[in-house]
This record gives C-alpha cells, sequence and structure tokens, in this order.
C-alpha cells in the first residue's frame, strides 16, 4: 500500500482523563492504518474504548499521546476550528442516534452539510442523496414523522452529499430492529462502493463486521493483535 | 461563505426555527417586550404632552411672551407662520371709579382668544354659580373680579369709568388662568375688549405698561417656536412656559413624569427577565445541532456568526411586530382613556416607537446573543456523547453583559440619575438576597420530614437543580417585585396625593397685608369661628452673590435657573421650620446657637443655581447687601399649598427691613360673606382663589393614576411572560424526567402532584422575596424621591406569598399538562 493511498493514520493514540484523583487510561498506543476505499470495522466490547476512539479519529477530541492523520494532515495539529474545516471537506458521519435536526425536514437535514460549507446549490444534490436512499417521497418530512429505518437513511444521505473521502460511523444499527438494521447497511456499503469512500465504523453487529475488508478489535483500550 | 450566503443561511435557519416553533418562546418575549416598551412610550408620551397641557391652562397659554413695550410684531407674524394661535393682554394698573370711589385696579384689556388654555370663568352677580366665559366681554362692557365689585361696592346697571370710558360691567370674574401665586401681582382686576381700549386713553407714552403675547399649538411647534424666539427677543422681553412658573405644577409633573418612567422601566426589566429565560431554553434545545454543525465542519466562528445573523433578523422581525402592536395598543387604550376624562391626548412623536425598537435590540443584544454565542463553544464530541453541555462559564459572562445591558437600560429610562441607581441597586441587592433566600429556602425544604414520594421528587427536583432553581426564583421573585412594586407604589401615590391634599387644604391666599394689619387679621377669623391661620413675613429681595461669584442670568443653562435669579425671590424669617418642611443637609438653627446671620434654602433651587451648604448667599433688599451662610437645605411639600419660601432666615437677620405679611386659609364652601366681610375690612389686601388651582392639579393628578394603571396592565403581561419563559424552560426536562418516572411505573398523579409541589414552592419563595423587595423599593422610593409618607402594607407578603404560588403552580400545570399526556416510548425513541 503506498502512502498517498492511506486516508486514516492512527500513531499511538492514547487517551486519560482524569476522575476526582484517578487517572483512568481508556486508549492505549493505539496505531493503525486505513487505505483508501477500504471498509474496516473496530469491534470490542462495551466500555472497550471504541466511541472514544472514533470521536479521536475525527477530530472531535484530542488525544492524551499519539496523533491521527487524515489524508496526510496531522490532526494533533490542528486546532479545533481547523479541525472542523477538515471535517467539512473529508469526513462524513453516521450516528447511532441519526442526530439529525428535528427543527428541520429531511431535506433540510441533507442540504445543511452543503450549505455550511458554502454550496452554492444545495437543493439539488441534497434531493438526489435522498433520491438515491429511496426517500424521494419524504422530503419534506420531520425527523419525527419518519421510521428508524428512514431517519438513518436521512443520516446516511446526509454523510455521503458532500462526497466525503473518509466515513466514520458509529453502532450505525444500533437503534433499528435487525431487519431495517440489513437494509441500512445494504445502503451503507452500497453508497460507499458507488463513490469510493473509505469506511470506518464502530459497531456490536456481526454482519457489518462479516461485510468489511478489515476487523480491528478493541479490548481494554488496546488493539488486539497489535504489537506493543 | 460570503456574507450574504451567511445572512441566507441564517435567514432559512431561522425560517426552519420558526415553522418547528424553537422561536415561537423568544419572539414572544421579544415581540411583548416591545410591545409593552412602545406602548407604555407612545403613551406616557402622549399623556405627558397631555400634563402639560393642562399645565399650560394655568398658565393661560403654551408659551407667553411679555414686554414692556409693545410685542415686537416679527414675533406675531412668525407665530402665525408657525401655525400657532395667538392672543394678546395688555395690562396696567389703573384707576377705576364709580361715583366718588376710586379704586386702584389691574387692568387686562384681552384680544378675542383669550385665553389659550384653561378657562375663564364668569358669574352674572357676587358669588353667584359660575360658567364657563365663552368669549372676552363685549364691546363697550368690561368684566370686573369679586374684589373690585365689592370695593366698589357695585350695583347691577353701574357703569364704572375706565379711563376716559365708561363702561358697563357684563360680568364677575370668578376664576382666571394666569394668576401667579405668592407674591403681589397687583390689585383688584378688570377685563377689557381690546377693541375699547384706544378710546379710555390709558395707554400713553410712557404709561407703566406690560404686554403678553400669548401661543398655544401641537407641541413640537411650540418648542421649535420657543427655540426660535430665543434668540431673538430683545433685552427685558421675557419668554415663559408653565415648567418655568409654578413649583407646585412643576413639582405635580415632574412626580408623574418619574413615576411613569418607573412603571415602563418594570416592563423593560421583565421583558430581559423573560427573554434569558427564553434564550436559556433556545440553548439547551439547540445544543445537539449546533454540535453536529461543527461536527459537519462549521468553525465556531461561523456559529457566532449565523446566530448573530439569525438573531439580527428574528429582532427586526419581532421589534417591527411589537412597534405595530404598540402603536396598537396605545391608540386603544387612548380611545377608552379620552372616553373617561374627556381629553383628546396629542398625537405621540416617533420617538417611543425608536426607543421601542432600541429597547427590544439591546435586550436581545444583552440577554439572548450572549448565552447563544456560547452555543458555538458546545464539545463536538456532544454528538457522541450527550452528556456534553454548553461550558458552564459562559452563563456567568453572558448574565453579566445582561447585567449590564439592564443596568443601561435602567439608567436611561429612569432619567435620573439617581433614580436609576437606586432601582438598579434595588434590583441587585434583591438578586443576591433572592439567591440567599431561595438557597436557605432549598435547605430548609430539604430537611423537612418526607410527606409522600411526590413531595420529596418535587422537593428534589429542586434542589437537584440548585443552580436553575435559583435562577427561575429570582426572575420570577424579580417579576412579582415588579408587579407589587407598582401595586404598591400606585397605591401609597393616590393615597398620599388625596391625603396630601385633605378637604380642608388651604384654597384662599392673602397676600399684600401690612405689619400693622397682623393682629387685626387674626382678630377677624377668630370673631367669625375660624383657626386664626399662621402669617408670614416676606421680605423681597434679589439674589446678587453666591460666595465671591456674582450671580448673572448668563451663568445658568437651565431656563428655570435664568429665571429664578432674574426675579425678586420673597424672603422670610422663623424660629422653626414648618411642618411640610424636611431638613435634607446641614443643621436648622437653634435658638442657642449659630447666630442670625444663616439661611435655609430649598433643595430643588440650591440644585438649580449651584448654592451649596456653607456657601455665602448675598440678597440685595431695598438697596442694601444682606449677607449670610447657607447652614442648611430644605425639602419643601409644594402640593400642601401652604405658604412656603424658597430661602428663610432666623429671626434677627430681616426684620429691620420692609415687610408685608401673607397667609393661607381654607374657606368652607358657602362662606362667601367672610370673604366680602375681609376685603372690606382689609382692602388694601389681596385675594386669591387657589381652589380651581387645586382642582386643576387634582384632575392632573387623577389623569396620571389613570395613565399609570393602563402602564400597570402591560407589566402585569409582561410578568406573565416571564412565568410561561419560566416554565417552559424546563419542561424538555420535565418531559424526560416524567417518562423515566413513567416507565418505573409513576402515576400521572404522582407526577402532577410532585409537579404542583415544586412549581408551588418555587412560586411561594419568589413571591417572599419579591414582597420583602418591593416593600423596601417602594419605601425607599416614595421616601427619597416621591417625598411620599408610605406606610407598609403587610397584605403584600401574603399577596407576594400566596400570589407567586398560585400563579406558579397555575401556569405550571398548563404548561406541563403535556408532559403527562406524550407516550413514554415516544419521548425515548426520541432521546435515542
Amino acid at each position: 500500500m503506498s502512502r498517498a493511498q492511506i486516508i486514516l493514520k492512527a500513531s499511538g493514540v492514547g487517551k486519560q482523563v482524569t476522575t476526582g484523583t484517578t487517572e483512568l487510561t481508556i486508549l492505549s498506543g493505539v496505531s493503525f492504518e486505513v487505505g483508501a476505499g477500504e471498509s474496516v470495522a473496530i469491534v470490542g466490547v462495551s466500555g472497550s474504548g471504541k466511541s472514544t476512539l472514533l470521536g479521536l479519529l475525527a477530530g472531535l477530541d484530542t488525544p492524551s499521546a499519539g496523533s491521527v492523520r487524515i489524508d496526510g494532515h496531522d490532526l494533533t495539529t490542528l486546532d479545533e476550528d481547523g479541525r472542523a474545516a477538515l471535517r467539512g471537506r473529508m469526513v462524513g458521519f453516521v450516528f447511532q442516534s441519526f442526530q439529525l435536526l428535528p427543527a428541520m425536514t429531511a431535506l433540510e437535514n441533507v442540504m445543511l452539510p452543503l450549505e455550511l460549507a458554502g454550496a452554492p446549490e444545495a437543493s439539488a444534490p441534497a434531493r438526489a442523496m435522498l433520491g438515491r436512499v429511496g426517500l424521494a417521497d419524504r422530503l419534506h418530512h420531520y425527523p419525527k414523522q419518519l421510521s428508524g429505518g428512514e431517519q438513518q437513511r436521512v443520516a446516511i444521505a446526509r454523510a455521503f452529499v458532500t462526497r466525503p473521502k473518509l466515513l466514520l460511523a458509529d453502532e450505525p444499527t444500533g437503534n433499528l430492529d435487525a431487519a431495517t438494521g440489513l437494509q441500512v447497511i445494504e445502503l451503507l456499503f452500497e453508497l460507499n462502493r458507488e463513490s469510493g469512500t473509505t469506511l470506518l465504523l464502530v459497531t456490536h453487529d456481526e454482519a457489518i463486521t462479516a461485510r468489511c475488508d478489515r476487523v480491528l478489535r478493541l479490548a481494554a483500550g488496546r488493539l488486539e493483535g497489535a504489537a506493543s | 461563505m460570503s456574507l450574504l450566503r451567511e445572512i441566507r443561511l441564517a435567514w432559512r435557519l431561522l425560517a426552519r426555527d420558526a415553522r418547528a416553533g424553537e422561536i415561537t418562546l423568544i419572539a414572544t418575549a421579544i415581540v411583548v417586550a416591545v410591545a409593552a416598551v412602545t406602548t407604555v412610550g407612545f403613551f406616557t408620551d402622549r399623556v405627558q404632552r397631555v400634563l402639560e397641557l393642562e399645565a399650560n391652562r394655568l398658565l393661560g397659554a403654551d408659551l407667553v411672551i411679555s414686554d414692556s413695550r409693545a410685542i415686537d410684531p416679527e414675533l406675531k407674524r412668525e407665530a402665525a407662520r408657525r401655525g400657532l394661535a395667538a392672543a394678546e393682554v395688555i395690562r396696567f394698573p389703573s384707576m377705576v371709579v364709580l361715583r366718588e370711589r376710586t379704586v386702584l385696579a389691574d387692568v387686562r384689556v384681552v384680544s378675542p382668544g383669550y385665553p389659550l388654555r384653561g378657562e375663564l370663568r364668569i358669574a352674572d352677580r357676587l358669588f353667584a354659580p359660575d360658567r364657563l366665559a365663552e368669549a372676552i366681554p363685549k364691546p363697550g362692557t368690561v368684566w370686573v373680579d369679586e374684589r373690585l365689585h365689592t370695593s366698589l361696592d357695585l350695583a347691577a346697571e353701574d357703569r364704572i369709568g375706565v379711563g376716559a370710558s365708561r363702561l358697563a360691567v357684563g360680568a364677575v370674574i370668578t376664576h382666571e388662568p394666569g394668576v401667579e401665586l405668592g407674591f403681589l401681582s397687583g390689585a383688584p382686576r378688570v377685563i377689557l375688549n381690546a377693541e375699547d381700549l384706544a378710546a379710555t386713553r390709558l395707554v400713553q407714552p410712557g404709561s407703566r405698561v406690560r404686554y403678553r403675547l400669548l401661543l398655544a399649538g401641537e407641541s413640537a411647534s411650540v418648542d421649535a417656536y420657543r427655540a426660535w424666539a430665543r434668540e431673538r427677543l430683545a433685552p427685558g422681553t421675557r419668554i415663559e412656559g408653565v415648567r418655568d412658573a409654578r413649583p407646585e405644577v412643576r413639582s405635580a409633573l415632574e412626580r408623574a413624569e418619574k413615576y411613569l418612567n418607573l412603571a415602563a422601566l418594570s416592563s423593560v426589566f421583565l421583558a430581559a427577565v423573560a427573554i434569558a429565560l427564553s434564550a436559556r431554553r433556545y440553548l439547551q434545545r439547540h445544543l445537539d445541532g449546533c454540535a453536529l454543525m461543527r461536527c459537519l465542519g462549521a468553525s465556531q466562528a461561523l456559529i457566532v456568526r449565523l446566530h448573530v445573523a439569525h438573531f439580527t433578523l428574528l429582532g427586526a422581525a419581532a421589534a417591527s411586530a411589537g412597534i405595530a402592536i404598540g402603536a396598537l395598543t396605545q391608540a386603544v387604550l387612548v380611545a377608552w382613556l379620552g372616553r373617561v376624562v374627556a381629553v383628546t391626548l396629542p398625537a405621540a412623536s416617533v420617538l417611543p416607537a425608536v426607543h421601542g425598537a432600541a429597547v427590544g435590540w439591546l435586550l436581545l443584544l444583552g440577554f439572548a446573543l450572549p448565552p447563544l454565542v456560547s452555543l458555538a463553544r458546545v464539545p463536538t464530541l456532544r454528538v457522541l456523547r450527550r452528556e456534553l453541555g454548553a461550558p458552564q462559564g459562559d452563563a456567568i459572562i453572558a448574565y453579566g453583559l445582561g447585567a449590564v445591558v439592564i443596568a443601561a437600560l435602567i439608567l436611561w429610562r429612569a432619567q435620573e440619575l439617581r433614580l436609576g441607581l437606586t432601582v438598579l441597586g434595588w434590583f441587585v441587592a434583591a438578586m443576591v438576597g433572592a439567591c440567599a433566600l431561595t438557597w436557605a429556602l432549598l435547605r430548609a425544604v430539604g430537611t423537612l420530614k418526607s410527606r409522600g414520594v411526590s413531595w420529596r421528587f418535587g422537593v428534589a427536583n429542586l434542589r437537584r437543580r440548585a443552580l436553575g432553581t435559583i435562577l427561575q426564583v429570582v426572575a420570577l421573585a424579580l417579576g412579582i417585585m415588579a408587579l407589587l412594586t407598582l401595586t404598591l407604589v400606585r397605591a401609597d401615590l393616590l393615597r398620599t396625593w388625596h391625603e396630601s391634599l385633605p378637604r380642608d387644604a388651604p384654597n384662599r391666599f392673602i397676600i399684600n397685608i401690612q405689619p400693622d394689619q397682623v393682629t387685626a387679621i387674626g382678630r377677624f377669623f377668630a370673631e367669625r369661628g375660624m383657626a386664626p391661620p399662621g402669617l408670614f413675613p416676606m421680605v423681597r429681595g434679589r439674589l446678587v452673590r453666591i460666595g465671591e461669584r456674582p450671580v448673572a442670568a448668563d451663568d445658568y443653562a437651565e431656563e428655570r435657573a435664568r429665571r429664578l435669579v432674574t426675579r425678586e425671590f420673597n424672603l422670610s424669617w422663623a424660629a422653626r421650620p414648618q411642618a411640610d418642611n424636611r431638613v435634607v443637609a446641614g443643621r436648622w438653627w437653634d435658638d442657642a446657637a449659630g447666630g442670625a446671620d444663616q439661611f435655609s434654602v430649598e433643595r430643588g433651587l440650591a440644585e438649580a443655581l449651584g448654592i451649596s451648604l456653607g456657601d455665602a448667599l448675598t440678597f440685595d433688599i431695598a438697596g442694601t447687601p444682606v449677607t449670610a451662610t447657607v447652614t442648611s437645605l430644605r425639602t419643601v411639600d409644594w402640593d400642601s399649598f401652604n405658604v412656603n419660601f424658597f430661602v428663610l432666615a432666623p429671626p434677627g437677620l430681616l426684620e429691620v427691613y420692609p415687610a408685608q405679611y401673607v397667609t393661607s386659609f381654607h374657606l368652607a364652601g358657602g362662606r362667601v360673606e367672610v370673604l366680602n366681610a375681609l376685603v372690606k375690612a382689609f382692602p388694601n389686601i389681596v385675594l386669591i382663589d387657589v381652589a380651581q388651582v387645586l382642582s386643576h392639579v387634582q384632575r392632573m393628578m387623577d389623569q396620571a393614576a389613570r395613565a399609570v394603571q393602563f402602564v400597570f396592565l402591560f407589566t402585569l403581561a409582561a410578568g406573565l411572560v416571564v412565568l410561561y419563559a419560566a416554565v417552559a424552560s424546563t419542561q424538555d426536562e420535565r418531559l424526560y424526567q416524567a417518562t423515566i418516572l413513567r416507565t418505573l411505573g409513576a402515576s400521572r398523579p404522582q407526577i402532577r402532584r410532585a409537579h404542583l409541589a415544586e412549581f408551588g414552592l418555587t412560586g411561594a419563595a419568589a413571591g417572599f422575596v419579591a414582597a420583602a423587595g418591593a416593600s423596601g423599593l417602594a419605601y425607599f422610593i416614595a421616601h427619597r424621591f416621591l417625598h411620599l409618607t408610605y406606610t407598609p402594607d403587610p397584605a403584600v407578603w401574603l399577596i407576594g406569598v400566596a400570589g407567586g404560588a398560585l400563579g406558579v403552580t397555575a401556569a405550571g400545570y398548563l404548561g406541563t399538562r403535556r408532559v403527562l399526556e406524550v407516550a413514554p416510548l415516544k419521548v425515548l425513541r426520541a432521546l435515542g
């Protein structure tokens, strides 16, 4: 794998938090690389540090040790706004709890990242993307008028509408029943394939891990099988 | 992103928020705030104008230009050009003759239209019921006052000689505006038509004549004319409006203005509270959205800019709506008031609309924007971990800015630094007190024995959200406090007005009493079973020096001060201050110490002329300089209609100068024969009927009271918005809690009782603190600034606590009804 193809690189990432007088290590020495177009699942039991790692990889939080690079940009050298700008350009998100804005319709939710990026035209791509996820007839529905599966499809449309290089997903099927979860996974991987996006997921779902190119197992804040 | 794009995005976000009902509360708060402020502004503006108009009735015009030479025709032409109504009065002393009797009379030659303001009342016979004079005397007739009628012993058909003319007596004057109180303005009065003047041949070169041009019109035109005329007045020409003239009117007017401003202030404050509470709810509801926007790549600066644009647009829309509602409401109020008092209010200026919009923007800037700006600092990680909220420190900074804004607004609206600072000081003290008291209450309630799960849960709710509870109680307490203060001060003001003008308030003044008549006057009253009135010596003197500084009108910018120093003062002496005088600085002379070289000066005069305690004042009394040191400053209750003096000396300083005496007394209705006998017994005295003046002042005060009641209704409405905002600001949290509790098996009545316990306690605590603050504030304002005697009303505590508890419980019940109707599963799913 040539260096140019590496989209995400974690080097010795560690995270410690202080609660009262005790220092708690959540992550320690996590290093891995993800190549362009690859799909990688991070799995582990509850409390193993999966979500913390995802937050660090997305630049939503800063590591106590090590560094994270997205497409060659070292997140630890960027400030909060710099990281936000990088996310806006390169990263898409899908969350377990969908994170749709309740005051906005499905269309408006999908338009939002384009609008924030200052795209001259937000409506047409958003409509197209909603059509692609099968919600062309739900454009003007509010999140509360949509089922869980539909809400997650809106979230997926929102994640892909900016054509990100890297898509991060946090338990994307965690709030869905098995059948709906399966449909959502199907859609996620289809879109991933179509747009050549790199996919990194945190999940418990065996159906997802089975479809990924690679699985990273996290236990007690460390990657299993990784050299320490 | 370009600015235009950002504004468009902000507009879209605003539209989406508006459609989803996310900004209904905050917009309502702003609309009500601006509507309240503009209504109050428009209304007080118009009421103040009507009060001035009323006061002008006492002057007979809005503006009077007087001169010892004929009035410059240019002044008249300009008045006509500006559309002002004008009338002329030529006034001179002259002997009036009937058979062998002659009386020196104060002759007033009037032109049609006189008086322009106020009422000239006449009666057909002496002491007969009077009526409004609809015109001036017909040519060939004169109207005379009661004194002249009595002095000449006029019979029905008599014609009196005025100069070369013999004129029929058409009527007896019972009331004439423009009577100058407190000093001798003249002898018995005669009014004759201007057409008859030439025939009298009384005005000759060198005659002692005073020309007066009376003007009236729209107050803006009058003000503009006054400004124009001041530049052109020749030396010796005077211009005056009502505010320059009468201390008792000035005092009533200024008091009314202060009070209306206070009322406006309470609306402003309530609006601020409502907006702060609404903004807090908005903040809570938008934390997720902002975290997500950060996650999607928005910079902090972009989020700040978006919110600034968002709320600027919201402010513009809400302020416009508020102004429209304000304009409409005041029109309705004016129509209503018009029916009650039969007074046509002059049109309002546009200034209140500008003020309303400015207040709206400032409130938004101070109370809505800062907490929302902290949205930008929400941890982005919140998208993964919902428990992360906005940084706590921000709230303190935000409320700090809000406090600065409200302080500035209060100082602005109070129009008087001292009053503003006092109100501000009390609000701050009340806030600190409310925080401390609520905190103590929370602790105390926590130690109470359990009264069942609902009570315990309700109390736990309050204690768990201690900071939120304290904030809520403080907000509510301040709202209730403003309402209570207004009702308290209002009730006090009304009561004290009526008390300060009791039925037996003096309604007649006697001036020009000679020293050798003092004993005889006392005897005269005693013989008729009336209490002999106190007689006060009066010496006239011109203030020539304050310390080493010669006094000149040009040293003063304020018109009233300029007028005061050009006039002669009435000085008097007394061993003791009168009951309606209060020494507010320095010490009153006592018998033993200090010597006779002292003055006690009325505080308002001292402030106007820049006189301080310890200054040596020099008066020119009949050509002799008299110097003494100011050893005390007094406040004087001018409303008492007792004889009072700006400057007093101890006995021993002024006795050597020529003095006359002055007194006031109450004449019961129907005892007109006393006046008759008095004038006959002491022909030189001048009797002034102030009953008319009194009823005018009372009417003005009643109008002010009515105005305040309207203003109060608005404050009440603003208070209700605060209440609703307070309940709504915790609604999401309540919904979540109720859901969890119901999931765990709690019944709806149990949760409802818990809510009611919580609301009841919150309301009672707020009411208690509010009652304490309101009592204190009312006491302070009444005593220190309005100079009223304030009696604390214990009912305020009961009303505060019970009203607070009931009001908040009722509002809370209505506001949280929905909480118990939503299916728990729906809430849990929505929360994710």
